[in-house]
């Protein structure tokens, strides 16, 4: 057993000129470890879904990647996570510059409670992007229209965000990570407060985004796993099983707790 | 047999009659209590209310009715020249009762009065007797049919429920009629100030000084009962206590709810609700003996003229023992922003101060809004520090280095003492309440407002 998951790992070699790599990543909150070991590679410009039973450290990992578990008291972090070949727990990293870089899509929408438009603004106007009133709505109206989302609102930018339904709430997070103009989105469960029309769309938006930026994707559904995704990466119980192509994960998956997971036998 | 005694009697019958009536149901449950339709305790408290209620109500409806009907049974025995005049009469009913009492014989009376003493005694103790015997009767009918009742069929839980009910009902009907009582009363004694006083010169009138004549040959004003020195001198004070305590509690709050680390938290938390805890005549002596001579003694090098009670050092000491209520109040309403908020915000690359002003301010802040109201009717309503820093002085000023005085400053003054309470002086303060209580309640009823729906809008 330990063997063939050996082989799993190895079956995969590391992709060549990665965005974003993790290296023998352990994480403990307190002193319960958390991630076990953990080597992955982010490939640019591409989908990869980390899927996993409840519990299995995905969305840990995730928050890792741009460093979001900083402001919880007690997590201990050692290995190396690296972006363009850098390390981001480097000392002389700066964590706002980092995650102006590694934008976040979180589990629940949670916009502002200000304006359509202010939401979308807030990060251009936090890092100073903008000189100019009329930069600044481009910059609203493309990240708006990336996010799928200008036709619905266009006629009530100013109106409060908390008034758009829950679909349009997570496309308007969207946009407004977008707006920052990352290099890497970060998604937890984007989807899992949505209904299914809601869902379907911000699907078709991560398969649009995919051309400008590389996206990491926690999900619990496996059909949008294959659905959006170029790799999957299976974790479990703190440690990545299995990591491949999503067609060939889904097909053929080379380790037994993978092959048990997606056929539904255990989660 | 003293009313006390009473009491403990009927609360042991109390308890004989809930083991009884327990038992009862016990055996009627031939042990198996599932038979029963309520819990055997249930049928013991059924007999054990049955016994005590009817007697308290007895005892009450006595009470309520006892003195008046003894004042009319000697009233009607006293010859007529003493009933004719009203004087003479509650003269006489005094004296009747100090000797009924035993305690009237340095009294020179006349015989009928004595007389009338002695009944009076001979009535009293006979109503106690028939008291002691009425409650007893009471108590034994509603234990009697209560106890035959007991049945297995008996639903002695809905009742019990029911009765409680009612308790509670009453428990807080006595909280909300007292507090429409104190209303009212403060209401008809303003009233009375305002047939004196027009209100228009009151609420608008520039100067105030209540010290009036009490007898007609007395060399002394009028009186001026113009509140507006009082009104300006309570809010100069409470914008001073409100300059002092709003930023200093909102940044410690920010600071204790954000920055803190958890340790540091609980340590500083509780010490900043002691502030909380001590009582403001403390906070009072601390103006009044420390803070004040130290603005005095420190404005005199400034060469500013510091009265030795301003307004300045009240206001202050108010402010530092508001602190914590503004900052108790905000951090709650602060640690409501929910946690994904704060998420979205650091997954943009803001700085957690960048988070709290464009994030958690801005969301809570009608809940600030609403904390800084409630403070400022604490402010508005506070007493003893004002007493004893701010003066006395109703000077029309809003220079906070002299003395003024405040609404509740003046309260405590009129009504310090010897009063005669149907004069204008004394009235005014009940004048003055009113106003105090209707400021006081508006700030709270909007405070509240905004502060619930600022709740809503997470839930």
């Amino acid at each position: 057993m330990a063997a063939v998951s050996q082989s799993a790992m190895t079956a995969e070699p590391s992709v060549s000129s990665p965005k974003m790599t993790a290296r023998d990543l352990n994480l403990f909150y307190s002193d319960n470890q958390a991630l076990f070991d953990v080597n992955l590679d982010i490939v640019e410009r591409q989908v990869t879904a980390l899927i996993g039973p409840s519990g299995c450290g995905k969305s840990t990992f995730l928050r890792c990647m741009n460093r979001m578990n900083d402001t919880i008291d007690g997590v201990t972090i050692n290995g190396e996570v690296t972006l363009d070949g850098r390390d981001i727990y480097d000392k002389r990293i700066d964590v706002v510059q980092l995650r102006a870089r590694i934008g976040m899509v979180f589990q629940k929408p949670n916009p502002f409670p200000k304006s359509i438009y202010d939401n979308v603004a807030y990060g251009p106007r936090i890092h100073g992007l903008v000189n100019s009133r009329d930069e600044l709505d481009e910059i609203v109206m493309t990240s708006l229209e990336r996010a799928g989302l200008l036709k619905e609102v266009k006629d009530r930018l100013q109106s409060p965000a908390t008034g758009l339904s829950g679909g349009q709430q997570q496309r308007l997070c969207i946009a407004r990570a977008v707006a920052v103009s990352p290099e890497v989105i970060l998604m937890d469960e984007p989807c899992s407060a949505l209904d299914p029309i809601a869902t379907a769309k911000v699907e078709e938006l991560i398969d649009e985004l995919r051309s400008n930026y590389t996206i990491v994707i926690v999900t619990h559904s496996m059909q949008q796993a294959a659905r959006v995704s170029q790799r999957t990466a299976f974790f479990h119980l703190g440690k990545l099983v299995e990591v491949g192509e999503t067609d060939q994960i889904f097909t053929n998956p080379k380790d037994e707790r993978t092959k048990g997971y997606i056929t539904g036998r255990f989660g | 047999m003293s009313l006390s005694f009473l009491l403990l009697a009927v609360a042991a019958l109390c308890a004989l009659s809930f083991y009884f009536g327990r038992q009862r149901a016990v055996a009627l449950s031939g042990g198996r209590y599932s038979n029963l339709h309520s819990l055997p305790a249930h049928y013991g408290t059924y007999v054990a209310l049955w016994c005590g209620l009817p007697a308290l109500l007895l005892l009450l409806v006595w009470h309520i009715f006892q003195g008046s009907i003894i004042e009319a049974m000697i009233i009607a025995e006293l010859p007529s020249e003493i009933t004719g005049d009203s004087g003479q009469l509650s003269l006489a009913l005094n004296s009747i009762s100090l000797i009924a009492a035993d305690n009237g014989q340095h009294l020179t009376v006349s015989p009928e009065v004595i007389d009338a003493g002695h009944r009076l005694a001979n009535l009293q103790s006979i109503a106690n007797a028939a008291l002691v015997v009425v409650m007893l009767t009471g108590a034994s009918i509603g234990v009697s049919l209560s106890y035959r009742k007991i049945s297995p069929d008996l639903r002695a839980r809905n009742n019990v429920e029911r009765i409680s009910r009612w308790v509670m009902i009453a428990c807080s009907a006595i909280a909300i009629l007292s507090t429409v009582g104190i209303v009212f009363s403060l209401l008809f004694e303003a009233l009375h100030f305002f047939s004196k006083i027009n209100p228009v010169d009151f609420l608008f009138g520039l100067e105030w000084s209540p010290q009036t004549a009490i007898r007609a040959d007395q060399v002394a004003s009028d009186g001026a009962f113009g509140a507006i020195p009082l009104f300006v001198g309570t809010l100069l004070i409470t914008i001073i206590a409100m300059c002092v305590a709003v930023p200093v509690g909102l940044f410690s709050a920010i600071y204790m709810g954000e920055y803190a680390s958890s340790k540091f938290r609980a340590v500083a938390k509780p010490a900043l609700e002691i502030l909380a805890g001590v009582p403001t005549v403390v906070y009072g002596f601390f103006a009044a003996l420390t803070v004040a001579p130290f603005l005095r003694n420190n404005g005199a090098i400034l060469g500013l003229d510091v009265s030795s009670e301003s307004a300045l050092a009240a206001g202050l000491v108010m402010g530092v023992m508001i602190i914590p209520f503004v900052s108790s109040l905000s951090d709650d309403v602060m640690s409501q922003v929910p946690q994904s908020l704060r998420d979205g915000s650091y997954g943009l690359g803001a700085t957690k101060s960048e988070t709290i002003r464009h994030v958690i301010f801005p969301a809570a802040l009608p809940g600030i809004v609403g904390a800084v109201l409630l403070a400022v009717s604490r402010a508005i309503g506070e007493t003893m520090i004002v007493v004893m820093a701010a003066g006395l002085a109703a000077n029309m000023t809003v220079n906070p280095l002299q003395a003024v005085t405040t609404v509740t400053v003046q309260i405590v003054t009129l009504l310090v003492g010897d009063q005669e309470f149907d004069s204008a002086k004394t009235l005014s303060a009940f004048a003055l309440g009113l106003v105090l209580f209707l400021v006081t309640l508006g700030l709270n009823v909007f405070a509240l407002k905004v502060v619930q729906k600022y709740r809503e809008k997470y839930d």
